[in-house]
């Protein structure tokens, strides 16, 4: 059975052996993770569009902005769900986009504002070095001390978010910085990162297309390759990993960079798109990444997950922000709605598990 | 098949103190090619240190270890696995969540393609180890089943059959019937002496005289860190084994523990025995029409 998320195989069993049960296709559906969020996805995209149909929640326009907002937080969830099967946690992304997207604007803001003046194109750079690096510091604390990342990534979120508060009133006296499209090199970046394409005449932003692209390939990662196999193990049992070859260390290191690069990743796209960055960029986003993680089937203990999982994970809380504000719902009521639909959805995970487990 | 060919890894008076803990003390012992070295010993005599000095995880104190006629001094596991000295721990040898294919290969994952394009090549991994299973005489019913939903008998067999593809010479196996009920234990007997049939040395680690007996082709016997004594199968009856285990005053501790069992298990224990035995008998016949 494919628990761990590994596809399910085309060739029958052989029918030599009368102890294997035909299993049918569906349950061998039924035992993916991201099964939950799948399911999930399309009850709550029936509840609203029959809640909302007055409002218009089938229609190309609202589809767009349910998908603008799930690209950036869907981002980061890939890249979250990643390091979560492999076993530890990132509390610490928020901040870092925060102190990523910074980093593009103080290195890019004219010199007579505070900043240095560089084009955007080597800002981008150093800030993309600069993630990184903080990445690897969080998964090198994590294996130094062998504390629990929940703990050395929390305390990353307050050194990292000061240090973004405190450099940039340091150095330009402000908390937010604009005008990014004044800098020499943002045409292309617009391109790449904030263009919209538009279809049936509902605007859809480049960065759906980001972050489909990174769940694929998180999945063939995950599911196809040997880095992907290790990632299972080492979040599986770290020691039974270790014990035949598997570098878990490094392993570990490399998603705490992978969940950084989605955080530069997604500071880069909300600097070109807002043109500009403010130091609380990314607050609290950790924590919906998470839920997006969880809702999308992937175990907290590690070891059992899935990239797909977590794009369905972020589809859904989108839809239920979106599906919010349209119906004129107040919006106090949003994070009441997150909070059920957190628990319903690692219920129903469990659930499913236990199911695909018994066969 | 057990005789005089030359030890395949042996270790020379090893002494292991841990500061002021004297762990082993003056240990000898060997094992060849196509044998079974079973190490028997109390809780706390010693058998997981000599284990971990034998896999490369500590290094000896004092003392020599040979491996095919050389002397190495290992500085880690990897460099034993390199030789083909192969152990499974009884606790960390699988991942519950993971398929039984993935674990078979985890760690040393086999590719196809090119560079970036470079994946996993999973229908050779699960062929392979349906395959591999079934020459250790393992019948897994779906390989993409997680090791979760084994028993912990197959559990181990897995690891067996799997240590045994990467080309194991030497298998080490710390206590991997321990924590199982008299039938599992006979599956894994029965894989242990698949192994040692494919020409393999096997160091047994247990506490069980009655796990030992049947599938040992020589004993040695752990107290307090040093050697009690070491005895080929036909210098040594099961009942003396179980009288060298226990030792002069647990004896009849032991004695009452063991007549408490056979009115529960007895018969099931003979049983287990007599089928070890059967099996082992076949496989000698194997062997001499090969
Ligand atoms: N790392 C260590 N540090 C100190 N003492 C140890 C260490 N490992 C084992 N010992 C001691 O060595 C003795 C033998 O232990 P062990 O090899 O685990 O026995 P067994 O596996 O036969 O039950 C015990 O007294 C144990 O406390
Ligand atoms: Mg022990």
């Amino acid at each position: 059975m494919a628990t761990d998320s590994a596809p399910a195989p085309a060739a029958p069993p052989p029918a030599s052996d009368e102890r294997l049960r035909e299993v049918s296709q569906l349950s061998r559906l039924l035992a993916r993770p991201e099964l939950g969020a799948v399911v999930g996805a399309v009850l709550v995209w029936v509840f609203f569009a029959i809640v909302a149909f007055d409002n218009n929640f089938i229609s190309w326009a609202t589809t767009a902005a349910i998908l603008n907002r799930a690209a950036p937080l869907g981002i980061l969830a890939v890249a979250v769900a990643l390091l979560m099967i492999g076993g530890e946690f990132d509390l610490s992304i928020g901040s870092i986009v925060g102190f990523a997207g910074m980093t593009i604007m103080v290195l890019s803001f004219p010199s007579e504002g505070g900043g240095f003046g560089w084009s955007l194109w080597p800002a981008v750079f150093a800030a993309l070095v600069i993630a990184l690096l903080t990445g690897w510091f969080n998964g090198y604390l994590v294996i130094m001390t062998k504390l629990p990342s929940f703990i050395i990534t929390l305390a990353t979120l307050f050194i990292f978010r000061g240090l973004t508060i405190a450099l940039t009133r340091l150095r330009t006296n402000r908390t937010q910085l604009g005008d990014l499209d004044e800098v020499s090199g943002f045409a292309l970046a617009d391109t790449l990162f904030a263009s919209q394409f538009t279809i049936f005449g509902a605007r859809f932003r480049v960065a759906i297309l980001w972050w489909i692209g990174l769940a694929i390939l998180a999945t063939w990662v995950l599911l196809r390759t040997k880095q992907g196999n290790w990632i299972f193990g080492a979040g599986g049992d770290a020691n039974a990993a270790r014990s035949v070859g598997v570098p878990v260390n490094k392993v570990k290191i490399a998603l705490f960079m992978t969940t950084a690069f989605a955080g530069f990743l997604v500071a880069l796209i909300q600097a070109v798109q807002f043109n500009g960055a403010d130091t609380l960029r990314g607050f609290q986003q950790e924590f919906d990444a998470i839920i997006a993680v969880v809702v999308g089937g992937t175990l907290l203990t590690g070891g059992y997950g899935s990239a797909i999982g977590a794009l369905f994970g972020a589809l859904i809380f989108a839809m239920v922000q979106q599906g919010i504000i349209i119906t004129g719902v107040d919006g106090d009521w949003f994070q009441v709605f997150v909070g059920t639909v957190l628990v319903v959805a690692v219920i129903f995970n469990n659930f499913v598990r236990q199911k695909a487990a018994q066969r | 098949m057990s005789g005089n060919g030359t030890p395949l890894l042996e270790i020379r008076n090893v002494s292991k103190y841990f500061g002021s803990v004297i762990a082993l003390e003056d240990v000898s012992a060997f094992v060849r090619a196509g044998e079974v070295t079973c190490l028997l010993g109390d809780n706390g005599a010693g058998k997981s240190t000599l284990i971990k000095v034998l896999s490369g995880v500590h290094k000896p104190t004092k003392g020599q270890y040979f491996f095919d006629g050389k002397e190495y001094n290992f500085n880690s596991p990897r460099d034993a696995l390199e030789l083909g000295i192969a152990t499974v721990y009884q606790d960390l040898a699988m991942i519950p969540l993971m398929s039984v294919w993935r674990n078979f290969f985890l760690g040393s994952e086999p590719t196809k393609g090119w560079g970036p394009f470079k994946s996993y090549d999973a229908e050779f991994a699960k062929t392979t180890t349906k395959a591999e299973m079934a020459k250790m005489g393992i019948d897994i019913r779906d390989p993409d089943q997680t090791v979760g939903t084994l028993s912990g008998g197959e559990r181990q067999s897995v690891a067996i059959a799997r240590a045994v593809y990467f080309g194991a010479k030497v298998l080490i196996l710390d206590e991997p019937t321990a924590a199982l009920g008299v039938k599992q234990a006979g599956v894994v007997l029965k894989y242990i002496l698949q192994a040692r049939n494919r020409g393999i040395g096997v160091i047994f680690i247990t506490h069980n005289p009655h796990h030992a007996y049947p599938v040992a082709d020589h004993f040695v016997i752990l107290r307090r860190g040093q050697v009690y004594g070491d005895y080929t199968k036909a210098e040594l009856p099961l009942e003396q084994l179980v009288q060298m285990m226990a030792g002069g005053a647990d004896l009849e501790v032991l004695q009452h523990e063991l007549e408490a069992a056979s009115r529960e298990g007895g018969e099931e224990a003979e049983a287990l025995a007599e089928t070890a035995q059967n099996i082992e008998a076949e496989l000698d016949e194997l062997g001499d029409d090969a």
